[in-house]
């Protein structure tokens, strides 16, 4: 299946090759960058592009791509998936994914794909399986490495692979036994012009971190828990208990995981917490325009609303933007257009609005449309879509661990239109 | 040099410079890097050097470097003498480092590389599974031809080993060696085939996935273990599912007949266009018939259906394509709100399921419309998104959302993304088209962006407005005027054509505008491009033909700019204009016909979808993706107009004795391994005695035992005591799971282990395979194993019982008989086979379940209504019964058009089984669990002959649907079985005494069914 992996960065170096087969000269990427400089932005690179021998499918992530080579039929999403979690598991070893880290950590890395591709189908790609078979460098560990000489191979061999919980390694100890779950809403909306809402839908998701000794069975249940349209899970979910009873039930592999994902139904409607006030102007023939935004909350359940960041991509006529914030700090990249807004916190007393100038280039044409803004914004405590965890028990381990829940609502894709 | 001073300055900064004159030299061909820089060779000296040293630490940090070399593609192959000799290091990091390093240079170094081979052989018979397995991985990965022959040893004797885990590797294996030598073709698929069976989650992907590779043509081999694959699916690592889900799509698009009726999609725009039209009536023909999906067609179909809940995009992709290419089409609207769903994630995973989408939703709109508003554009997102998504608006418009879309494509319209907006533009063209109703209103929209301030837009409007006027050719001179006056400003060669190509077309509508815009273009003709200059030349043409007087001259003038013009084609063009339309002696015939050869009717453009074809490359496919047929792609075939033989699905007893003898057995009774010498059988042998040795408790053969009783499940047992204290606990804890299934295993009973392959052929396998997972947490703790395992019918008797004799039922002839399936309907009932004959010459309508008249407790699922027999037709439904575990009979009606019958079932107790896997150890443990009480046992007389082991068998399966138990002993034969309903272990044991006499004996809880069936079968064995 995958052939050869390249990891290329920005500026369009190689630095890290790696293949499964025979080997695969380096200038198959040729084809790659000639697409990259057609689309002038790396978002627009096409994720399959065809070559007369191979086909490239790559990825973008953290200003790295991800260029895997392929000779033969494939399903491209099979690739897609596989390339993200090797990302995935390139941050959860060095807390980062980029050209620095991985190239620190090169032999680790190499390690890593050994053992994440045989043959280029994939072998192990549970995170806790490659935690035993290679442990993540930490900077004890490296000292100690040092100084011993021992390595960060592990040398017992995992369990997990050869178990029926491929995702759990056994012999899991902790002195304090917690299990926290993450309940993270993330509000997607369009609000066009006139405020009022296009399109409005809430994801969801629940990170867990659980810290569990030995082999707990976990079920979490909800209150509410028909509000879940459509839901993804963890492997380690009984599917069937969620579709009779609706409870979550499963063992959990140890550390840091997401649960589920979930979109609420379609039907519900969404309160949007915020409002905006805009109006934005660029006067004909003239070399400059007005811009003035003012944000309010609305519908936040008495909550407040927090870390507030409002982003809008000028158009390229815009010169410079001469703005007075009544709160927080405002920046303009005048290379990119980006213009962002560090709100912070709503009081209702005082709104905050940023007001002023903009500086055109002149003689240009003004722009058709005014830019549409991307807010950013944070309400603790809130699952905006109400659903709310109802308890969790632990089957099969006799402590009794600490639990915890927390909520969270978040803008995912919230644009306003202007 | 000094090494030891050279190596420390290395580390500490010194390796810096050396690693960029390394740089430099890796530009240039890697042997031409060959003694031009010495600093590189001094380096390497100083990495053999390290190599040669005694230290571990020193070679593993030489290791760790040559590694660095390798993965920024720097040429690492001098040293492979040097790092060769470590390959039996005993320190485990180096010996990965050095595999790594074998892996990628040995291909180059042959010879050399034999040196490591011996190593891995010996690695190969290791104790530790793992060793094995990474042996094998590597062995498998060196590229060189001369050690095929040793490859496809190593492969045979780990496919059967006893780890899962290696067998995984060897599935891996097959494809490496077929890569490295195709000639080895028919050997590796008889290891697939092997493989193939297997029961083990851990290996189903890898075996498909070398399936795939190696023999996707021989689907004969997927029969046998169709149901097996489709029941493992769940338990299936991520990866595997999808290359399984893949493969199974193609299987059931051969195997089984369409569930697609005709007129059942109405919105669906797919025709066969392979198919001529008698072949489509002959299809309707067939399809008039009542449809009856197949029950493998179904197991399928459900099976996928929890994996659309995956958190892998791949795989609710694959279930995706599966549910659009084979199940009905009023099924696969579940698919359309996870791929929804899938579009929350990265750029990458978005771009290729929006394209799927837009393939499906041009052929079934209403899959998506409920979605719509999740197609909406964002500002935020990558060009190529936004035209995907667009895309998809356009096929999922109509009537009702053509309001809402078009004032959503009015903010698009405006984007700065031009090429966005640019496609927008094309869009609204298409809506207009295919939507009569707003068609004015989109071209006056259209229309009004002919004054927008980008030219890029307005080149686009006007480009699409052509099409849109050249499909309605009513009057819209005032469009075409305003169109003439943007001349002046619009300067896209595009645009500009097009223009002028729509005023030469309607020049008699607009007789005072196009001679002007002739005056004006020929002023400007020599400073045009090309393609606007073979649009003056045709317009020239045009009006001189209807309008000479004013437009003689002007057209002379132009051919005469064309006729020197540099570009040839302007030039040929000239000409050929210039003899068909100037009348002059030498012209010939054609001129006559000049002002029909310009003024044609000319065929409206279609617009159309670029997803409209793609539908005949499967979806989720790179090929669909690419849209060309990639390297490698597999067709999907069209339904078959008759199923084949559904029977070849059936599993049948020789297969499955096989697989039960211990496999330390089955590896000696292996007759095809030619490969074997003498002295390696003997190893062979040694080596599986000693795993059974290790078995009984030696610590080297830990994994060993575990994966033995894994692999195959004859070890499970022990699940009457089991299935008790799981419905004990099940009542406590008010738990549904398991609902008196004796697969519900105990949770405090922690000494109890589990296998990856719990969940076999069990037909409720997420229940079985989390509940087990619940206890592996004491792996070490004891041997003992609990879980029963469904397994196949041994036997299925074609015995069929009149359910309606024909006289009774008016002509309607009823037979049932019982295909020892697990019931598709539910866990607890017995699925029963009818066919339903017409012996009259009249169609039979409506036939039905009527009123059911069922003892207490009991259930019935019932088969959909038949609409109509034809006459000598007949026609096999399923339904399933729950009899409760006990012999009572299923009354109830079975009723047609006009008549209603009464009819009962009853089942023999032999029915109400289902065959169970396990190993002589854990019948024994049962057994005694189930003694006294539970116990009933009587002699039987025979004939000598009648107690030959295969009489007996073939007599015991024929009554009951029991599993065979291997047996140690000659004399002793042994069957497991559990009830359907409450899954209560039923164990019979038939010893044969001396002299002609045997015992026959039943251990169950069920004492009332135990008894019966003791009764049944002592005269069937007695008899002769």
């Amino acid at each position: 299946m995958i052939h050869s992996l390249f990891l290329i960065n920005c500026s369009g170096d190689i630095f890290l090759e790696k293949h499964w087969k025979s080997v695969v000269s380096q200038s198959v990427c040729d084809y790659f960058f000639e697409a990259q400089e057609k689309a002038a932005d790396v978002e627009n690179v096409p994720p399959v592009i065809s070559t007369p021998h191979h086909y490239l499918i790559s990825i973008y992530r953290d200003k790295l791509f991800f260029v895997s080579v392929i000779q033969t039929e494939v399903p491209p999403l099979f690739v897609i998936e596989f390339l993200h979690r090797v990302a995935d598991t390139f941050q959860d070893y060095f807390g980062e994914c980029s050209e620095a880290a991985i190239k620190d950590n090169v032999v680790i890395v190499y390690e890593l794909l050994e053992e994440m591709l045989d043959n280029g189908f994939p072998l192990a790609t549970e995170s806790n399986i490659l935690k035993e078979l290679i442990k993540p460098p930490t900077i004890l560990r490296s000292v100690v490495n040092s100084i011993t000489g021992s390595s960060n191979v592990g040398d017992t061999l995992p369990t997990g692979q050869l178990s029926n919980i491929p995702w759990r390694r056994a012999g899991v100890k902790y002195t304090n036994n917690e299990a926290y779950f993450d309940v993270v809403e993330e509000i997607d909306a369009i609000i066009d012009k006139s405020g009022s809402t296009v399109f409005a839908e809430i994801q969801g998701v629940i990170d867990a971190c659980i810290k569990l000794s030995g082999m707990p069975d976990l079920s979490l249940s909800f209150m509410n828990p028909r509000l879940l349209d459509d839901v993804s899970f963890h492997p380690c979910i009984r599917f069937k208990r969620w579709e009779s009873e609706r409870v979550l039930s499963f063992i959990p592999p140890d550390g840091n995981f997401r649960l589920i994902s979930y979109r609420v139904s379609s039907q519900n409607l969404v309160a949007i917490p915020v409002y905006v006030k805009h109006s934005i102007s660029f006067k004909e023939n003239s070399s400059c325009g007005r811009f003035d935004i003012t944000i309010g909350p609305k519908q936040n359940m008495g909550k407040t609303i927090e870390a507030i960041t409002v982003t809008v991509h000028m158009p390229k006529v815009v010169l410079n933007m001469n703005l007075t914030p009544t709160q927080g700090s405002y920046t303009f990249d005048p290379v990119t257009k980006v213009l962002t807004w560090d709100v912070g916190k709503i009081t209702p007393q005082k709104l905050p609005s940023l007001k002023g100038l903009v500086n055109l280039q002149s003689g240009a044409p003004k722009p058709e449309e005014n830019p549409s803004l991307n807010i950013q914004f944070k309400i603790q405590q809130l699952a905006i879509s109400g659903l709310k965890v109802n308890r969790l028990d632990m089957y099969g381990e006799k402590y009794k661990p600490f639990k915890g829940v927390k909520y969270v609502t978040k803008a995912g894709k919230f644009q306003v239109r202007t | 040099m000094s090494s030891n001073s050279f190596a420390y300055n290395e580390q500490s900064g010194g390796g810096e410079a050396t690693e960029l004159g390394q740089e430099a030299t890796s530009t240039i061909s890697p042997s031409g890097a060959f003694g031009l820089f010495s600093s590189d060779m001094k380096k390497n000296e100083d990495l053999k050097q390290m190599l040669e040293s005694n230290k571990d630490s020193a070679k593993l940090d030489a290791m760790k470097r040559i590694v660095g070399m390798i993965a920024k593609g720097k040429n690492a192959s001098e040293l492979f003498p040097a790092v060769v000799k470590n390959v039996a290091s005993k320190n485990i990091e180096i010996k990965k480092l050095v595999y790594v390093y074998l892996v990628r240079y040995a291909e180059e170094q042959q010879d050399l590389a034999l040196l490591s081979i011996s190593t891995f052989q010996r690695a190969l018979k290791d104790p530790n599974q793992l060793i094995r397995a990474s042996a094998l991985r590597v062995l498998s990965s060196i590229r060189v031809p001369i050690i095929v022959p040793i490859m496809m040893l190593a492969i045979k004797e780990a496919s059967a080993d006893l780890s899962p885990y290696v067998r995984k590797n060897a599935a891996h294996a097959i494809q490496k060696l077929y890569s490295l030598d195709p000639e080895q073709k028919e050997m590796l698929i008889e290891i697939i085939e092997k493989l193939l069976k297997d029961k083990s989650t851990l290996v189903a992907g890898s075996v498909v996935m070398a399936f795939e590779e190696v023999c996707p043509d021989r689907i004969d081999l997927i029969h046998k273990n169709y149901r097996k694959l489709c029941n493992l699916l769940v338990d299936v690592e991520e990866w595997g599912q999808v290359v399984i889900i893949h493969m199974l799509t193609r299987y059931a698009r051969t195997q089984f007949v369409s569930p697609w009726k005709e007129g059942d999609g109405l919105e669906d725009n797919e025709k066969d266009f392979y198919d001529s039209d008698e072949e489509q009536k002959e299809k309707a023909d067939k399809r008039k018939r009542p449809y009856t999906m197949d029950p493998d067609h179904r197991l399928l179909i459900r099976n996928t259906k929890p994996l659309l809940q995956s958190r892998n995009a791949a795989v609710v992709m694959a279930v995706a394509q599966l549910y659009w290419h084979i199940a009905p089409k009023s099924e696969a609207g579940i698919i359309s709100k996870s791929l929804v769903r899938l579009l929350r994630s990265n750029r990458e995973v978005q771009y290729i399921v929006l394209q799927n989408i837009a393939t499906m939703s041009i052929q079934r709109k209403g899959m998506f419309e409920p979605y719509l508003k999740s197609f909406y554009v964002r500002s935020t997102d990558p060009t190529m998104i936004k035209i995907l998504k667009l895309e998809i608006l356009t096929n999922l418009a109509n009537e009702a959302n053509i309001s809402t879309l078009l004032r959503e494509f009015q903010t698009y319209v405006k984007s700065q993304d031009k090429q966005f907006a640019a496609a927008t533009i094309q869009t609204i063209g298409r809506c207009a088209t295919s939507i009569t109703e707003v068609s004015d209103t989109c071209l006056n929209g259209l229309v009004c962006l002919l004054s927008n301030r980008d030219e890029i837009v307005v080149a686009e409007s006007v480009v699409v407005i052509k099409k849109l006027l050249q499909m309605q050719p009513i009057q819209h001179g005032e469009i075409i005027k305003h169109m003439a006056k943007l001349l002046d400003s619009i300067t896209v060669p595009v645009a500009r054509a097009s223009i002028l190509w729509l005023i030469g077309e309607n020049c008699e509508r607009v007789p005072k505008i196009a001679p002007d815009v002739l005056r004006k273009t020929a002023k400007s003709f020599t400073s045009e491009d090309d393609l606007v200059k073979l649009q003056i030349l045709n317009l020239g043409a045009k009006l001189y033909l209807t309008n000479s007087k004013q437009t003689k001259l002007l057209t002379q003038y132009i051919l005469n700019l064309g006729k020197y013009d540099q570009n040839y084609d302007i030039r040929d063009r000239t000409r050929f204009i210039r003899q068909l339309i100037v009348p002059n002696e030498k012209s010939g015939a054609l001129s006559k016909y000049a002002k029909k050869i310009f003024l044609a009717q000319k065929p409206a453009p279609l617009l159309e979808s670029p997803f409209k074809d793609r539908d005949h490359f499967q979806l989720g496919t790179l090929s669909h993706t690419l849209n060309t047929k990639a390297t490698g792609y597999l067709e999907l075939s069209n339904w078959p107009e008759v199923a084949p033989d559904p029977s070849v699905r059936n599993v049948e007893v020789i297969e499955l004795a096989k697989e039960w003898t211990p496999a330390g057995k089955a590896k000696k009774e292996n007759p095809d391994e030619k490969f074997y010498s003498e002295s390696e059988e003997e190893e062979d042998s040694s080596e599986s005695s000693s795993d059974s040795e290790s078995a009984s408790g030696s610590e080297s053969g830990e994994d060993e035992e575990e994966d033995h009783s894994g692999d195959s499940g004859e070890d499970s047992g022990e699940s009457g005591s089991e299935s008790e204290a799981g419905k004990g606990r099940a009542a406590k804890h008010a738990k549904a799971r398991g609902k008196g299934d004796s697969k519900d295993v105990d949770k405090e009973k922690e000494n109890s282990k589990s296998s990856e392959s719990s969940s076999g052929e069990s037909s409720s396998i997420e229940e079985s395979s989390s509940d087990s997972e619940s206890e592996s947490e004491s792996e070490s703790e004891s041997e003992s194993r609990t879980i029963t395992k469904v397994s196949t019918p041994v036997f299925v008797p074609g015995k069929t019982h009149v359910l309606l004799h024909r006289m009774s039922g008016k002509g309607l002839a009823a037979h049932y008989f019982f295909p020892r399936q697990p019931c598709i309907f539910g866990d607890k009932m017995v699925s029963v086979q009818i066919t339903l004959n017409n012996t009259t010459d009249q169609k039979i309508e409506n036939i039905h379940v009527g009123g059911k008249k069922l003892p207490m407790g009991m259930q019935m699922h019932v088969f959909n209504p038949i609409e109509s027999l034809e006459p000598a037709g007949s026609i096999t439904v399923s339904v399933g019964i729950d009899f409760c575990d006990s012999t009572q009979t299923a009354s109830f009606q079975l009723c047609t058009k006009d008549d209603c019958f009464s009819v009962n079932i009853q089942p023999p107790v032999g029915e109400l089984l289902l065959p169970v896997a396990m190993s002589e150890k854990d019948f024994k443990k049962e057994q005694g669990m189930l003694s006294g009480m539970n116990e009933t046992s009587t002699t039987i007389i025979a004939a000598p002959q009648n107690f030959a082991s295969s009489v007996i068998l073939q007599k015991v399966v024929n009554v009951a649907n029991v599993g065979v138990v291997p047996s140690g002993q000659d004399n002793v034969h042994r069957f497991a079985a559990k009830t359907v309903h409450s899954g209560s272990l039923m164990l019979v044991t038939v010893e044969l005494k001396e002299g002609s006499t045997a015992q026959l004996i039943i251990n169950t809880e069920k004492t009332v069914i135990g008894s019966v069936l003791l009764r049944e079968l002592k005269p069937v064995l007695s008899q002769g």
